[in-house]
Protein backbone atom coordinates (compact mmCIF):
# COMPACT_ATOMS: atom_id res chain seq x y z
CA UNK A 1 0.00 0.00 0.00
CA UNK A 2 2.86 2.30 0.84
CA UNK A 3 4.32 2.01 -2.65
CA UNK A 4 0.91 2.52 -4.23
CA UNK A 5 0.53 5.72 -2.24
CA UNK A 6 3.98 7.04 -3.12
CA UNK A 7 3.45 6.25 -6.80
CA UNK A 8 0.10 8.00 -6.82
CA UNK A 9 1.46 11.05 -5.02
CA UNK A 10 4.48 11.17 -7.34
CA UNK A 11 2.18 11.25 -10.36
CA UNK A 12 0.10 14.02 -8.80
CA UNK A 13 3.01 16.14 -7.57
CA UNK A 14 4.34 16.51 -11.11
CA UNK A 15 1.27 18.44 -12.16
CA UNK A 16 0.25 20.11 -8.90
CA UNK A 17 3.00 22.22 -7.41
CA UNK A 18 0.92 22.89 -4.30
CA UNK A 19 1.62 19.35 -3.10
CA UNK A 20 4.37 19.03 -0.52
CA UNK A 21 5.40 15.87 1.31
CA UNK A 22 6.78 16.14 4.84
CA UNK A 23 8.41 13.18 6.50
CA UNK A 24 9.61 12.79 10.06
CA UNK A 25 12.82 11.10 8.90
CA UNK A 26 11.19 7.86 7.77
CA UNK A 27 10.70 6.28 4.37
CA UNK A 28 14.20 4.98 3.66
CA UNK A 29 14.46 4.00 0.02
CA UNK A 30 10.76 4.65 -0.50
CA UNK A 31 10.70 8.42 -0.79
CA UNK A 32 14.05 8.82 -2.54
CA UNK A 33 12.59 9.06 -6.02
CA UNK A 34 9.99 11.59 -4.92
CA UNK A 35 12.62 13.68 -3.12
CA UNK A 36 14.93 13.62 -6.12
CA UNK A 37 12.27 14.54 -8.65
CA UNK A 38 10.53 17.17 -6.54
CA UNK A 39 13.10 18.69 -4.16
CA UNK A 40 10.92 21.77 -3.66
CA UNK A 41 7.97 19.60 -2.74
CA UNK A 42 9.75 17.40 -0.22
CA UNK A 43 10.89 18.19 3.29
CA UNK A 44 12.42 15.92 5.89
CA UNK A 45 11.67 17.76 9.14
CA UNK A 46 13.63 15.34 11.28
CA UNK A 47 12.36 13.14 14.07
CA UNK A 48 9.95 15.77 15.32
CA UNK A 49 6.32 14.90 14.64
CA UNK A 50 4.86 17.74 16.68
CA UNK A 51 6.84 20.28 14.71
CA UNK A 52 6.07 18.46 11.46
CA UNK A 53 2.35 18.80 12.09
CA UNK A 54 2.56 22.46 13.11
CA UNK A 55 4.72 23.29 10.10
CA UNK A 56 2.22 21.39 7.94
CA UNK A 57 -0.62 23.54 9.28
CA UNK A 58 1.34 26.70 8.50
CA UNK A 59 2.14 25.55 4.97
CA UNK A 60 -1.47 24.54 4.39
CA UNK A 61 -2.74 27.95 5.48
CA UNK A 62 -0.55 29.42 2.74
CA UNK A 63 -2.25 27.28 0.12
CA UNK A 64 -0.12 24.16 0.03
CA UNK A 65 -1.55 20.63 0.00
CA UNK A 66 0.51 19.01 2.70
CA UNK A 67 1.09 15.31 3.33
CA UNK A 68 2.78 14.35 6.60
CA UNK A 69 4.36 10.91 6.52
CA UNK A 70 5.62 8.57 9.17
CA UNK A 71 4.90 5.13 10.52
CA UNK A 72 2.62 3.57 13.13
CA UNK A 73 1.52 6.06 15.81
CA UNK A 74 4.18 8.69 15.21
CA UNK A 75 2.28 10.99 12.83
CA UNK A 76 -0.96 10.59 14.79
CA UNK A 77 -0.80 9.98 18.53
CA UNK A 78 2.57 11.60 19.10
CA UNK A 79 1.27 14.90 17.79
CA UNK A 80 -2.42 14.49 18.48
CA UNK A 81 -2.89 17.97 19.92
CA UNK A 82 -1.23 19.58 16.91
CA UNK A 83 -3.62 17.61 14.70
CA UNK A 84 -6.61 18.71 16.76
CA UNK A 85 -5.76 22.37 17.32
CA UNK A 86 -3.49 23.36 14.46
CA UNK A 87 -4.92 21.21 11.67
CA UNK A 88 -8.55 20.40 12.47
CA UNK A 89 -9.60 23.65 14.15
CA UNK A 90 -8.14 25.60 11.24
CA UNK A 91 -9.54 23.18 8.66
CA UNK A 92 -6.00 23.07 7.33
CA UNK A 93 -5.35 21.08 4.18
CA UNK A 94 -3.12 18.51 5.82
CA UNK A 95 -3.25 14.82 4.98
CA UNK A 96 -1.68 12.64 7.64
CA UNK A 97 -0.28 9.42 6.28
CA UNK A 98 0.69 6.55 8.52
CA UNK A 99 2.41 3.57 7.03
CA UNK A 100 1.94 0.50 9.16
CA UNK A 101 -1.69 0.50 10.21
CA UNK A 102 -2.72 -2.15 12.72
CA UNK A 103 -0.04 -4.75 13.33
CA UNK A 104 1.85 -4.30 10.05
CA UNK A 105 5.00 -3.91 12.12
CA UNK A 106 3.94 -6.66 14.51
CA UNK A 107 7.40 -7.98 15.31
CA UNK A 108 8.68 -4.51 16.23
CA UNK A 109 6.50 -4.53 19.30
CA UNK A 110 3.74 -2.51 20.88
CA UNK A 111 5.28 0.91 20.13
CA UNK A 112 4.78 0.15 16.43
CA UNK A 113 1.25 -1.26 16.65
CA UNK A 114 -1.28 1.30 15.44
CA UNK A 115 -4.29 -0.22 17.09
CA UNK A 116 -6.14 2.73 18.64
CA UNK A 117 -5.66 5.34 15.93
CA UNK A 118 -9.02 4.95 14.20
CA UNK A 119 -10.91 5.36 17.47
CA UNK A 120 -8.96 8.44 18.45
CA UNK A 121 -8.76 10.25 15.14
CA UNK A 122 -12.35 9.72 14.13
CA UNK A 123 -13.49 11.82 17.06
CA UNK A 124 -11.71 14.90 15.74
CA UNK A 125 -13.92 17.54 14.14
CA UNK A 126 -13.39 18.15 10.39
CA UNK A 127 -11.36 14.94 10.03
CA UNK A 128 -11.80 12.54 7.14
CA UNK A 129 -10.51 9.07 7.99
CA UNK A 130 -9.52 6.75 5.16
CA UNK A 131 -8.31 3.21 5.69
CA UNK A 132 -8.11 1.53 2.27
CA UNK A 133 -8.42 -2.20 1.80
CA UNK A 134 -6.42 -2.64 -1.39
CA UNK A 135 -3.88 -0.80 -3.53
CA UNK A 136 -6.46 0.41 -6.01
CA UNK A 137 -8.32 2.12 -3.19
CA UNK A 138 -5.04 3.64 -1.99
CA UNK A 139 -4.34 5.16 -5.40
CA UNK A 140 -7.88 6.41 -5.88
CA UNK A 141 -8.17 7.76 -2.34
CA UNK A 142 -4.89 9.65 -2.72
CA UNK A 143 -6.26 11.38 -5.83
CA UNK A 144 -9.49 12.29 -4.06
CA UNK A 145 -7.71 13.62 -0.99
CA UNK A 146 -5.63 15.97 -3.14
CA UNK A 147 -8.85 17.33 -4.64
CA UNK A 148 -10.76 17.59 -1.36
CA UNK A 149 -9.60 20.37 0.98
CA UNK A 150 -9.35 19.82 4.69
CA UNK A 151 -7.80 17.47 7.21
CA UNK A 152 -7.57 13.77 6.50
CA UNK A 153 -5.93 10.69 7.89
CA UNK A 154 -4.78 8.02 5.44
CA UNK A 155 -4.05 4.76 7.23
CA UNK A 156 -1.94 2.44 5.14
CA UNK A 157 -1.41 -1.22 5.82
CA UNK A 158 1.46 -3.48 4.92
CA UNK A 159 -1.00 -6.12 3.75
CA UNK A 160 -3.65 -5.51 1.12
CA UNK A 161 -6.59 -7.35 -0.34
CA UNK A 162 -6.26 -8.28 -4.03
CA UNK A 163 -7.16 -5.33 -6.26
CA UNK A 164 -10.65 -5.94 -7.56
CA UNK A 165 -12.12 -2.85 -9.16
CA UNK A 166 -15.08 -3.69 -11.35
CA UNK A 167 -14.73 -2.76 -15.00
CA UNK A 168 -15.17 0.98 -15.21
CA UNK A 169 -15.63 1.35 -11.45
CA UNK A 170 -15.37 4.90 -10.14
CA UNK A 171 -14.04 5.32 -6.65
CA UNK A 172 -16.31 7.29 -4.35
CA UNK A 173 -14.68 8.22 -1.06
CA UNK A 174 -18.06 8.56 0.60
CA UNK A 175 -19.41 5.16 -0.45
CA UNK A 176 -18.40 1.75 0.84
CA UNK A 177 -17.45 -0.70 -1.90
CA UNK A 178 -19.40 -3.89 -2.29
CA UNK A 179 -16.65 -6.41 -3.06
CA UNK A 180 -18.94 -9.46 -3.01
CA UNK A 181 -22.72 -9.78 -3.00
CA UNK A 182 -24.60 -12.13 -0.73
CA UNK A 183 -27.56 -12.17 1.64
CA UNK A 184 -26.71 -14.53 4.48
CA UNK A 185 -24.25 -12.30 6.28
CA UNK A 186 -22.25 -9.10 5.79
CA UNK A 187 -18.52 -8.90 6.40
CA UNK A 188 -17.62 -5.23 6.79
CA UNK A 189 -13.88 -4.68 6.90
CA UNK A 190 -11.54 -1.70 6.97
CA UNK A 191 -7.88 -1.72 5.97
CA UNK A 192 -5.74 -4.49 4.52
CA UNK A 193 -7.56 -7.03 6.65
CA UNK A 194 -10.21 -6.82 3.93
CA UNK A 195 -8.09 -9.57 2.35
CA UNK A 196 -9.03 -11.91 5.22
CA UNK A 197 -12.70 -11.08 4.69
CA UNK A 198 -12.44 -11.83 0.98
CA UNK A 199 -10.78 -15.16 1.74
CA UNK A 200 -13.41 -15.95 4.40
CA UNK A 201 -16.14 -15.25 1.85
CA UNK A 202 -14.61 -17.80 -0.48
CA UNK A 203 -14.44 -20.43 2.26
CA UNK A 204 -17.97 -19.71 3.42
CA UNK A 205 -19.24 -20.00 -0.13
CA UNK A 206 -18.00 -23.59 -0.19
CA UNK A 207 -20.19 -24.19 2.87
CA UNK A 208 -23.18 -22.74 1.08
CA UNK A 209 -23.08 -19.43 2.93
CA UNK A 210 -23.31 -16.32 0.77
CA UNK A 211 -21.54 -13.28 2.18
CA UNK A 212 -21.76 -9.65 1.28
CA UNK A 213 -18.29 -8.16 1.67
CA UNK A 214 -18.03 -4.42 2.17
CA UNK A 215 -14.80 -2.49 2.05
CA UNK A 216 -15.27 0.35 4.49
CA UNK A 217 -12.31 2.29 3.12
CA UNK A 218 -13.62 5.46 4.71
CA UNK A 219 -14.55 5.26 8.37
CA UNK A 220 -15.36 8.94 8.63
CA UNK A 221 -17.68 9.98 7.12
CA UNK A 222 -19.19 6.51 7.43
CA UNK A 223 -21.43 5.29 4.62
CA UNK A 224 -24.42 4.57 6.84
CA UNK A 225 -26.71 3.85 3.90
CA UNK A 226 -24.68 0.88 2.73
CA UNK A 227 -24.50 -0.46 6.27
CA UNK A 228 -28.21 0.03 6.87
CA UNK A 229 -28.92 -1.83 3.64
CA UNK A 230 -26.60 -4.60 4.80
CA UNK A 231 -28.47 -4.78 8.10
CA UNK A 232 -31.82 -5.02 6.32
CA UNK A 233 -30.88 -7.25 3.41
CA UNK A 234 -28.51 -9.74 5.07
CA UNK A 235 -28.76 -11.86 8.19
CA UNK A 236 -26.39 -9.73 10.22
CA UNK A 237 -23.08 -7.92 10.27
CA UNK A 238 -19.57 -8.81 11.35
CA UNK A 239 -17.18 -5.87 11.49
CA UNK A 240 -13.52 -6.65 10.95
CA UNK A 241 -10.64 -4.36 11.83
CA UNK A 242 -7.01 -4.71 12.88
CA UNK A 243 -7.62 -2.35 15.75
CA UNK A 244 -9.15 -2.38 19.18
CA UNK A 245 -12.89 -3.04 19.15
CA UNK A 246 -13.30 -0.05 21.42
CA UNK A 247 -14.19 2.95 19.33
CA UNK A 248 -13.14 1.62 15.96
CA UNK A 249 -15.08 0.57 12.88
CA UNK A 250 -17.38 -1.80 14.76
CA UNK A 251 -18.24 0.89 17.25
CA UNK A 252 -18.91 3.38 14.50
CA UNK A 253 -21.25 0.93 12.75
CA UNK A 254 -23.09 0.06 15.97
CA UNK A 255 -23.55 3.69 16.97
CA UNK A 256 -24.87 4.87 13.65
CA UNK A 257 -27.16 1.91 12.95
CA UNK A 258 -28.68 1.99 16.42
CA UNK A 259 -29.28 5.69 16.15
CA UNK A 260 -30.94 5.18 12.78
CA UNK A 261 -33.15 2.50 14.24
CA UNK A 262 -31.80 -0.24 11.98
CA UNK A 263 -30.91 -3.30 14.04
CA UNK A 264 -29.07 -6.10 12.26
CA UNK A 265 -30.18 -9.68 12.92
CA UNK A 266 -26.88 -10.24 14.66
CA UNK A 267 -23.77 -8.19 15.11
CA UNK A 268 -20.23 -8.94 16.13
CA UNK A 269 -17.10 -6.84 16.23
CA UNK A 270 -13.92 -8.67 15.32
CA UNK A 271 -10.90 -6.77 16.56
CA UNK A 272 -8.47 -6.67 19.44
CA UNK A 273 -10.00 -7.22 22.84
CA UNK A 274 -7.17 -8.21 25.08
CA UNK A 275 -5.00 -5.17 25.63
CA UNK A 276 -1.64 -4.78 23.97
CA UNK A 277 -0.88 -7.31 21.29
CA UNK A 278 2.12 -9.61 21.43
CA UNK A 279 5.04 -9.94 19.07
CA UNK A 280 5.05 -11.54 15.66
CA UNK A 281 4.28 -11.18 11.99
CA UNK A 282 1.02 -9.60 10.93
CA UNK A 283 -0.17 -13.03 9.78
CA UNK A 284 0.75 -14.66 13.09
CA UNK A 285 -0.88 -11.94 15.16
CA UNK A 286 -4.10 -12.06 13.14
CA UNK A 287 -4.31 -15.78 13.80
CA UNK A 288 -3.45 -15.37 17.46
CA UNK A 289 -6.11 -12.74 18.07
CA UNK A 290 -8.86 -14.31 16.03
CA UNK A 291 -8.73 -11.95 13.08
CA UNK A 292 -7.70 -14.21 10.23
CA UNK A 293 -9.99 -15.70 7.60
CA UNK A 294 -10.52 -18.91 9.58
CA UNK A 295 -11.62 -16.95 12.63
CA UNK A 296 -14.01 -14.93 10.47
CA UNK A 297 -15.47 -18.17 9.08
CA UNK A 298 -15.91 -19.56 12.60
CA UNK A 299 -17.61 -16.39 13.77
CA UNK A 300 -19.93 -16.36 10.77
CA UNK A 301 -20.88 -20.02 11.15
CA UNK A 302 -21.55 -19.77 14.87
CA UNK A 303 -23.62 -16.61 14.50
CA UNK A 304 -25.71 -18.15 11.74
CA UNK A 305 -26.17 -21.38 13.71
CA UNK A 306 -27.17 -19.74 16.94
CA UNK A 307 -30.07 -17.93 15.32
CA UNK A 308 -30.48 -14.65 13.67
CA UNK A 309 -31.61 -12.67 16.70
CA UNK A 310 -28.46 -13.16 18.68
CA UNK A 311 -26.50 -10.08 19.49
CA UNK A 312 -23.06 -11.15 20.57
CA UNK A 313 -21.65 -9.22 23.47
CA UNK A 314 -18.19 -10.21 24.55
CA UNK A 315 -16.55 -8.19 27.28
CA UNK B 1 18.52 28.71 -1.97
CA UNK B 2 16.57 30.91 0.36
CA UNK B 3 16.93 34.60 -0.36
CA UNK B 4 17.31 37.10 2.47
CA UNK B 5 14.35 39.27 3.23
CA UNK B 6 14.36 42.80 1.77
CA UNK B 7 13.58 45.58 4.17
CA UNK B 8 10.80 47.97 3.29
CA UNK B 9 9.73 51.10 5.18
CA UNK B 10 6.68 50.82 7.40
CA UNK B 11 4.79 53.90 8.49
CA UNK B 12 3.97 54.39 12.15
CA UNK B 13 0.22 54.39 12.21
CA UNK B 14 -0.54 55.03 15.85
CA UNK B 15 1.30 56.21 18.91
CA UNK B 16 2.53 52.99 20.44
CA UNK B 17 2.57 54.33 24.02
CA UNK B 18 -1.05 55.33 23.69
CA UNK B 19 -1.90 51.97 22.12
CA UNK B 20 -0.20 50.09 24.97
CA UNK B 21 -2.17 52.10 27.49
CA UNK B 22 -5.42 51.34 25.71
CA UNK B 23 -4.56 47.62 25.42
CA UNK B 24 -4.03 47.50 29.19
CA UNK B 25 -7.20 49.42 30.00
CA UNK B 26 -9.33 47.33 27.62
CA UNK B 27 -7.82 44.11 28.95
CA UNK B 28 -8.48 45.11 32.54
CA UNK B 29 -12.12 45.75 31.68
CA UNK B 30 -12.46 42.64 29.54
CA UNK B 31 -11.06 40.29 32.16
CA UNK B 32 -13.01 41.94 34.96
CA UNK B 33 -16.35 41.88 33.13
CA UNK B 34 -15.82 38.39 31.77
CA UNK B 35 -14.44 37.10 35.04
CA UNK B 36 -11.21 35.59 33.80
CA UNK B 37 -8.15 35.16 31.59
CA UNK B 38 -4.58 36.02 32.44
CA UNK B 39 -4.27 39.75 33.00
CA UNK B 40 -0.65 39.48 34.21
CA UNK B 41 0.41 37.73 31.03
CA UNK B 42 -1.38 40.32 28.90
CA UNK B 43 0.23 43.24 30.70
CA UNK B 44 3.71 41.77 30.29
CA UNK B 45 3.38 41.74 26.49
CA UNK B 46 1.14 44.79 26.01
CA UNK B 47 4.07 46.96 24.93
CA UNK B 48 5.25 44.36 22.44
CA UNK B 49 1.75 44.10 20.95
CA UNK B 50 1.50 47.89 20.85
CA UNK B 51 4.77 48.37 18.97
CA UNK B 52 3.77 45.66 16.48
CA UNK B 53 0.27 46.99 15.86
CA UNK B 54 1.28 50.64 15.91
CA UNK B 55 3.25 50.14 12.73
CA UNK B 56 5.73 47.36 13.33
CA UNK B 57 3.56 44.97 11.35
CA UNK B 58 2.65 45.59 7.75
CA UNK B 59 -1.08 44.88 7.92
CA UNK B 60 -4.29 46.25 6.44
CA UNK B 61 -7.18 46.35 8.89
CA UNK B 62 -9.65 46.76 6.02
CA UNK B 63 -8.24 43.71 4.26
CA UNK B 64 -7.16 41.32 7.01
CA UNK B 65 -6.36 38.47 4.60
CA UNK B 66 -4.28 40.66 2.27
CA UNK B 67 -1.64 38.21 0.96
CA UNK B 68 1.22 40.68 1.46
CA UNK B 69 0.59 41.15 5.18
CA UNK B 70 3.09 40.30 7.86
CA UNK B 71 1.84 37.26 9.76
CA UNK B 72 1.61 37.45 13.54
CA UNK B 73 1.09 34.28 15.57
CA UNK B 74 0.32 34.74 19.24
CA UNK B 75 1.74 31.49 20.50
CA UNK B 76 1.13 32.46 24.13
CA UNK B 77 -2.58 32.29 23.41
CA UNK B 78 -3.50 33.05 27.01
CA UNK B 79 -2.74 36.70 26.25
CA UNK B 80 -5.57 36.67 23.70
CA UNK B 81 -7.32 39.58 25.40
CA UNK B 82 -4.35 41.81 24.65
CA UNK B 83 -4.33 40.85 20.98
CA UNK B 84 -8.09 41.39 20.65
CA UNK B 85 -7.67 44.86 22.15
CA UNK B 86 -4.79 45.70 19.81
CA UNK B 87 -6.75 44.52 16.77
CA UNK B 88 -9.87 46.44 17.75
CA UNK B 89 -7.87 49.62 18.37
CA UNK B 90 -6.12 49.13 15.06
CA UNK B 91 -9.49 48.94 13.33
CA UNK B 92 -9.85 45.26 12.50
CA UNK B 93 -13.24 45.10 14.20
CA UNK B 94 -15.41 47.39 16.33
CA UNK B 95 -14.28 48.17 19.86
CA UNK B 96 -17.73 47.13 21.12
CA UNK B 97 -16.90 43.50 20.35
CA UNK B 98 -14.36 43.61 23.18
CA UNK B 99 -17.25 43.83 25.65
CA UNK B 100 -18.20 40.24 24.87
CA UNK B 101 -14.81 38.81 25.89
CA UNK B 102 -15.05 35.58 27.93
CA UNK B 103 -18.83 35.72 27.91
CA UNK B 104 -21.45 33.17 26.84
CA UNK B 105 -21.62 32.88 23.08
CA UNK B 106 -18.68 35.21 22.44
CA UNK B 107 -16.16 34.89 19.62
CA UNK B 108 -13.50 36.20 21.97
CA UNK B 109 -12.44 33.26 24.13
CA UNK B 110 -9.77 33.50 26.80
CA UNK B 111 -7.23 31.87 24.53
CA UNK B 112 -6.96 33.48 21.15
CA UNK B 113 -9.21 32.16 18.38
CA UNK B 114 -9.52 33.25 14.76
CA UNK B 115 -13.11 32.25 14.03
CA UNK B 116 -15.09 35.45 13.38
CA UNK B 117 -12.21 37.59 14.63
CA UNK B 118 -10.61 39.49 11.74
CA UNK B 119 -6.88 39.92 12.10
CA UNK B 120 -6.19 36.84 14.20
CA UNK B 121 -3.82 34.77 12.11
CA UNK B 122 -3.90 31.59 14.14
CA UNK B 123 -5.71 30.11 17.12
CA UNK B 124 -3.65 28.93 20.04
CA UNK B 125 -3.99 28.22 23.72
CA UNK B 126 -2.03 25.03 24.17
CA UNK B 127 1.59 26.03 24.57
CA UNK B 128 4.35 25.02 22.20
CA UNK B 129 2.31 25.15 18.99
CA UNK B 130 2.74 28.64 17.56
CA UNK B 131 6.39 28.64 16.62
CA UNK B 132 6.01 25.48 14.51
CA UNK B 133 3.09 27.00 12.65
CA UNK B 134 5.08 30.19 12.16
CA UNK B 135 7.88 28.06 10.71
CA UNK B 136 5.39 26.63 8.21
CA UNK B 137 4.21 30.13 7.28
CA UNK B 138 7.82 31.29 6.94
CA UNK B 139 8.87 28.28 4.88
CA UNK B 140 5.91 28.84 2.55
CA UNK B 141 6.82 32.53 2.15
CA UNK B 142 10.44 31.68 1.38
CA UNK B 143 9.41 29.04 -1.15
CA UNK B 144 7.12 31.51 -2.88
CA UNK B 145 9.67 34.34 -2.77
CA UNK B 146 7.18 36.47 -0.82
CA UNK B 147 8.73 39.36 1.13
CA UNK B 148 6.43 39.44 4.15
CA UNK B 149 7.66 38.51 7.60
CA UNK B 150 6.34 36.13 10.21
CA UNK B 151 6.28 37.04 13.89
CA UNK B 152 5.60 34.63 16.72
CA UNK B 153 5.20 35.84 20.28
CA UNK B 154 6.01 33.10 22.73
CA UNK B 155 6.18 32.95 26.51
CA UNK B 156 9.11 31.86 28.61
CA UNK B 157 7.10 29.07 30.21
CA UNK B 158 6.40 27.86 26.69
CA UNK B 159 10.09 27.13 26.34
CA UNK B 160 9.54 24.17 28.67
CA UNK B 161 7.74 22.52 25.76
CA UNK B 162 9.94 20.25 23.65
CA UNK B 163 8.00 21.19 20.54
CA UNK B 164 9.20 24.80 20.89
CA UNK B 165 12.76 23.57 20.58
CA UNK B 166 11.85 21.36 17.63
CA UNK B 167 10.65 24.51 15.90
CA UNK B 168 13.70 26.52 16.92
CA UNK B 169 15.98 23.88 15.41
CA UNK B 170 13.87 23.66 12.23
CA UNK B 171 13.89 27.42 11.64
CA UNK B 172 17.66 27.64 11.79
CA UNK B 173 18.13 24.57 9.62
CA UNK B 174 16.08 26.20 6.87
CA UNK B 175 17.55 29.69 7.27
CA UNK B 176 14.18 31.26 7.93
CA UNK B 177 15.37 34.84 8.25
CA UNK B 178 11.83 36.02 7.55
CA UNK B 179 10.86 34.57 10.92
CA UNK B 180 10.98 36.50 14.20
CA UNK B 181 10.51 34.84 17.55
CA UNK B 182 9.71 37.33 20.27
CA UNK B 183 9.98 35.94 23.77
CA UNK B 184 7.93 37.62 26.48
CA UNK B 185 10.52 36.86 29.14
CA UNK B 186 8.68 37.87 32.30
CA UNK B 187 10.38 35.17 34.35
CA UNK B 188 7.23 33.93 36.02
CA UNK B 189 5.32 30.87 34.89
CA UNK B 190 2.24 28.97 36.03
CA UNK B 191 3.23 28.18 39.58
CA UNK B 192 6.60 29.76 40.29
CA UNK B 193 9.53 31.76 38.95
CA UNK B 194 11.04 30.31 35.78
CA UNK B 195 14.38 29.89 37.55
CA UNK B 196 12.77 27.59 40.13
CA UNK B 197 10.90 25.45 37.59
CA UNK B 198 13.12 24.98 34.53
CA UNK B 199 15.94 27.50 34.36
CA UNK B 200 16.24 28.99 30.88
CA UNK B 201 19.51 30.85 31.33
CA UNK B 202 21.77 31.29 29.56
CA UNK B 203 18.73 31.97 27.42
CA UNK B 204 20.09 34.15 24.61
CA UNK B 205 23.00 31.76 24.25
CA UNK B 206 20.57 28.86 23.88
CA UNK B 207 18.88 30.56 20.92
CA UNK B 208 22.24 31.48 19.45
CA UNK B 209 23.57 27.96 19.83
CA UNK B 210 20.51 26.70 17.93
CA UNK B 211 21.46 28.97 15.03
CA UNK B 212 19.32 32.03 15.67
CA UNK B 213 20.50 35.60 15.99
CA UNK B 214 19.22 36.71 19.39
CA UNK B 215 18.97 40.26 20.67
CA UNK B 216 18.00 41.18 24.23
CA UNK B 217 15.81 44.22 24.76
CA UNK B 218 13.76 45.86 27.46
CA UNK B 219 10.29 44.62 26.52
CA UNK B 220 8.64 47.75 27.87
CA UNK B 221 10.90 50.22 26.08
CA UNK B 222 9.13 51.05 22.85
CA UNK B 223 12.13 52.64 21.17
CA UNK B 224 14.20 49.49 21.74
CA UNK B 225 11.42 47.21 20.58
CA UNK B 226 10.82 49.34 17.48
CA UNK B 227 14.51 49.42 16.71
CA UNK B 228 14.68 45.63 17.01
CA UNK B 229 11.68 45.11 14.73
CA UNK B 230 13.14 47.48 12.16
CA UNK B 231 16.49 45.66 12.21
CA UNK B 232 15.03 42.30 11.21
CA UNK B 233 16.64 40.11 10.06
CA UNK B 234 19.45 40.72 12.51
CA UNK B 235 21.63 38.46 10.38
CA UNK B 236 20.89 37.40 6.84
CA UNK B 237 20.15 33.71 6.64
CA UNK B 238 19.24 33.34 10.30
CA UNK B 239 15.93 33.58 12.13
CA UNK B 240 15.79 36.47 14.59
CA UNK B 241 15.01 36.18 18.29
CA UNK B 242 13.94 39.22 20.26
CA UNK B 243 14.43 38.27 23.88
CA UNK B 244 12.21 40.85 25.53
CA UNK B 245 12.81 41.26 29.25
CA UNK B 246 9.45 42.08 30.75
CA UNK B 247 7.60 42.31 34.03
CA UNK B 248 4.53 40.21 34.53
CA UNK B 249 1.58 42.44 35.38
CA UNK B 250 3.48 45.51 34.15
CA UNK B 251 1.55 48.74 34.60
CA UNK B 252 -0.30 48.05 37.83
CA UNK B 253 1.94 48.11 40.89
CA UNK B 254 0.21 45.40 42.90
CA UNK B 255 0.03 43.04 39.91
CA UNK B 256 3.69 43.28 39.01
CA UNK B 257 5.97 40.29 39.50
CA UNK B 258 3.47 38.06 41.19
CA UNK B 259 2.19 34.66 40.06
CA UNK B 260 -1.19 35.41 41.67
CA UNK B 261 -2.06 37.87 38.89
CA UNK B 262 -1.54 35.25 36.24
CA UNK B 263 -4.98 34.03 37.31
CA UNK B 264 -6.66 36.64 39.50
CA UNK B 265 -9.44 38.89 38.26
CA UNK B 266 -9.55 42.51 39.43
CA UNK B 267 -12.89 43.38 41.00
CA UNK B 268 -14.24 46.20 43.17
CA UNK B 269 -11.58 48.36 44.71
CA UNK B 270 -8.82 46.36 43.01
CA UNK B 271 -10.34 47.19 39.67
CA UNK B 272 -10.68 50.86 40.56
CA UNK B 273 -7.09 51.13 41.77
CA UNK B 274 -5.76 49.30 38.71
CA UNK B 275 -7.72 51.52 36.34
CA UNK B 276 -6.54 54.64 38.11
CA UNK B 277 -2.90 53.58 37.80
CA UNK B 278 -3.30 52.76 34.12
CA UNK B 279 -5.06 56.04 33.35
CA UNK B 280 -2.33 57.99 35.05
CA UNK B 281 0.30 56.37 32.82
CA UNK B 282 1.80 58.90 30.50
Amino acid sequence: MRDAFVQALTALAGTDLRIILLTADLGFGVLTDFATRFPRQFLNVGVAEQNMTGVAAGLALEGRIVFTYSIANFPTLRCLEQIRNDVCYHHANVKIVSVGGGMSYGALGMSHHATEDIAILRTLPNMTLVSPGDRWEVREATKVLVQRPGPAYLRLDKSAAPDAPRAGECFDLDKARKIREGHDITLAATGGILGEAVEAERMLRTKGIACRVLSIHTVKPLDVDSLASAARETGGIISIEEHTVEGGLGSAIAETLLERGVIPGFFRRLGLRSGFAGVGSQEYLRKRYGLDSLAIVDAAVSLLRSGRREVAVVA
Amino acid sequence: MIQPHKECPRPILLDSRELAKRIRIHSLGMTSRGGGAHIGAIFSCADILAVLYAGGLNVRPGDPKWPGRDRFVLSKGHAGGGLYAALAERGFFPLEKLHTHYMDGSDLCGHVSHHNVPGVEFSTGALGHGLSVACGLAYAAKSAGAPHRIFALISDGECNEGSTWEAIAFAAQHHLDNLVGIVDYNKLQGLAPVSEVIELEPFAEKWASFGWCAREVNGHDHASLRQAVQAIPFTHGKPSCVLAHTIKGKGVSFMENTVLWHYRVARGSEYDSALLELEQTA
